[in-house]
């Protein structure tokens, strides 16, 4: 009765371990006072004070604010029409083609996009002469093309477990296609599109091998600062800057979890109401 | 007749692919009418009515409602309603808003449109309710909130696609008499979708039954079940046993039938289209045959066996062996009392079975 409790509860330690150790150690580390990343030299939060004044730190992390709610943003409109085409316009010639174009992004390695998005931006400068120089919006430009997919598959999930038959009501009681979109579709898939924008502002914010093709002099992301400190040795100011960036997480995942979980009993509660006083 | 029909539908076909889901239907159905499509699963009824919505092009045939040629008309310019099989509720919206939707495309001020959903709420009871979301009402609730949509825009035609079926049955025998009494303050025709003969026949003022995609029969509740065009209708609505036989003459309006089964010859009533010499089906419903243990003195008589019986109390239920080995099915009202009388007959008891020449049913197919 009890081995095999203890061996499935080890596996699972085992498990949360190997994924939570190192980054238990970065958060320890991070309030370390020694200036070595390796040695406990007691404890101290010199290196937060030091991150709030590193001005490029400061500038790195507002850029890549910027880009991520910019990128997630249209992203999440384009993402969006291309999930309710795809599902809703029925068969259309190439419909299949187009599907496949649409997630093949998800598992193209991000090296070839990275490189095919520059060469693009290369040839456009030369045909063109935009953009002059690459940067913020060659970066959000990347970005959007690959978040898009993710925001599109999210969608696309939502509506093919859509009634169809409530956007047919709609239209029967007078309102044309458009006016079904924004009134009973939208609002009805706006929690998807919500964790659809939320996913795509996440990939683009922690975005290193796309962002590093497609940067410009004078545009470093968070993630490529962290990058380029950590290739001259890893230093606790490192820790704490990417300590600061699990707690942002976390937190997101902990308050998006309540609000839905929240919201779900609610809605139990409520049918439970609807058939005590049932009239 | 058919031309001054509120709503026309001549010799629509509907094929997916190569399936035909709807075939060569024609219909007129008259204003105010509450008018049923009666058939069984897969038969093509949700089809007709979304083609009558507009959700769906006919292949072939015309629709026409008030005298206007409906092709091509897209549903949301159609003075045609319907309420889902599904209900269809808009989830995000509260009760009142639901109602409220269609009226957006009405031209009219804020406060006749809260009158006119106020009007509606009232008319299915819902006041109450006005505030709630569809998940926080109950299933028949849910229905009186479509009806009230449905309803709100004062749609020409409203149509109703099963709309008693997600209802348990002490609610749907209620509700199918609220609809009638909401229909007739209404006065909107109504076309209703359902499966349930015993539904179209209190609902309805006629019944369209359907099988396949075809309409096999069109007439008033009493018309189909007493005077079915043919075997499909015959067995669909009711119980009923057949019987092969063979026209052997026509005698002052009767046709006379040679039964294999009966082993005699019977009166039936006549029937248009059958001529001297075919081979026809002699249909009859239990509870139109008279069990009795005496030879009664009738038009036609035949003898049997009782092999099976189950009383009801009010009515009993008999099987009857006749000497060929057919079964026959009799349904007697149990109107005397007391033990030894409560029954007609036992089992293995030899009866007589006798019925009207005018119950007896011969169908041409
Ligand atoms: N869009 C479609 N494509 C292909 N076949 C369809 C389509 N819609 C309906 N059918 C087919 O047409 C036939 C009739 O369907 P319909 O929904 O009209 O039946 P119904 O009479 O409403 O049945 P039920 O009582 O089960 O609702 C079915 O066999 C169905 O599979
Ligand atoms: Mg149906």
């Amino acid at each position: 009765m009890k081995r095999r409790p203890t061996f499935l509860l080890s596996m699972l330690a085992f498990g949360f371990a190997f994924f939570y150790v190192p980054i238990l150690s970065m958060i320890v580390y991070s309030f370390n006072a020694s200036r070595l990343a390796t040695v406990w030299g007691g404890f101290s939060t010199k290196w937060y004070a030091a991150l709030w004044s590193n001005t490029k730190v400061i500038e790195a992390l507002m850029l890549s604010l910027k880009i991520a709610l910019v990128s997630a943003t249209i992203a999440t409109i384009l993402g969006t029409l291309a999930g309710i085409a795809l599902v809703r316009m029925g068969k259309f010639r190439g419909r299949t083609l187009f599907s496949g174009l649409v997630t093949a992004p998800l598992i193209m390695p991000e090296v070839i996009t990275g490189v095919s998005s520059l060469i693009f931006f290369l040839l456009l400068a030369q045909w063109i002469g935009w953009p002059a120089q690459r940067g913020f919006t060659t970066i959000t430009l990347a970005h959007i093309t690959f978040s898009m997919v993710f925001v599109t598959t999210i969608v696309q999930a939502r509506l093919l477990q859509f009634d169809r038959a409530i956007e047919e009501a709609a239209m029967d009681l007078g309102s044309r296609p458009w006016q079904v979109l924004f009134d009973i579709t939208l609002p009805v898939i706006s929690p998807a599109i919500l964790s659809g924008w939320l996913l795509a502002f996440t990939i683009s914010l922690d975005d290193v091998v796309i962002t590093s093709f497609t940067t410009g002099p004078g545009s470093t992301t968070l993630p490529l600062l962290i990058w380029s400190k950590v290739k001259l040795g890893v230093t606790p100011d490192i820790n704490a800057l990417a300590t600061l960036m699990v707690l942002a997480v976390g937190l997101g995942v902990v308050v998006a979890g309540i609000i839905m979980n929240r919201t779900e009993a609610r809605r139990l509660a409520d049918e439970r109401l609807a058939y005590r006083t049932n009239g | 007749m058919a031309d001054t029909a509120f709503l026309r539908i001549e010799g629509v076909s509907k094929t997916f692919g190569t399936f035909h889901a709807v075939r060569d239907v024609t219909l007129s159905v008259a204003q105010g009418e509450i008018f049923a499509l009666l058939g069984g699963s897969g038969c093509g009824k949700t089809t007709l009515l979304r083609m009558l919505a507009g959700f769906e092009e006919p292949t072939a045939g015309r629709i026409y409602l008030d005298g206007k040629d409906m092709a091509g008309v897209p549903p949301w310019l159609r003075p045609v309603h319907m309420m889902f099989q599904s209900y269809a509720l808009f989830p995000h919206m509260t009760v009142e808003t639901n109602v409220a939707y269609g009226l957006k495309h009405e031209p009219m001020s804020k406060a006749e449109r809260a009158d006119r959903v106020r009007e509606m709420l009232d008319l299915v009871q819902l006041t109450q309710f006005a505030k709630r979301k569809p998940h926080q009402i109950s299933g028949g609730q849910r229905q009186r909130v479509a009806l009230a949509r449905a309803l709100a825009r004062q749609p020409k035609l409203l149509l109703l696609d099963e709309p008693l079926a997600a209802l348990d049955k002490k609610l749907r025998e209620h509700t199918q008499f609220e609809l009638m009494s909401i229909q007739e303050r209404t006065g909107v025709t109504f076309i209703v979708v359902t499966h349930d003969q015993e539904e179209a026949m209190t609902l309805a003022d006629r019944i369209a039954v359907m099988d396949k995609g075809e309409v096999r029969q069109v007439g008033s509740p009493t018309e189909v079940y007493e005077f079915p065009a043919n075997r499909f209708v015959a067995s669909f609505i009711g119980s009923i046993t057949t019987f092969a036989a063979t026209v052997v003459g026509r005698e002052d309006g009767q046709l006379r039938l040679k039964v294999a089964d009966f082993g005699t010859e019977v009166l039936a009533r006549d029937v248009a289209g059958i001529t001297e010499g075919q081979a026809v089906t002699l249909a009859l419903r239990p509870e139109k045959i008279t069990i009795s243990q005496a030879r009664p003195e009738a038009a036609n008589v035949v003898e049997g066996v009782v092999k099976d019986l189950a009383y009801f109390g009010k009515d009993s239920l008999y099987r009857i062996t006749l000497p060929s080995g057919a079964l026959v099915q009799v349904h007697a009202v149990n109107a005397r009392r007391g033990d030894e009388a409560a029954r007609v007959a036992d089992w293995d008891d030899k009866v007589w079975l006798s019925f009207e020449p005018g119950a007896a049913i011969v169908l041409g197919d």
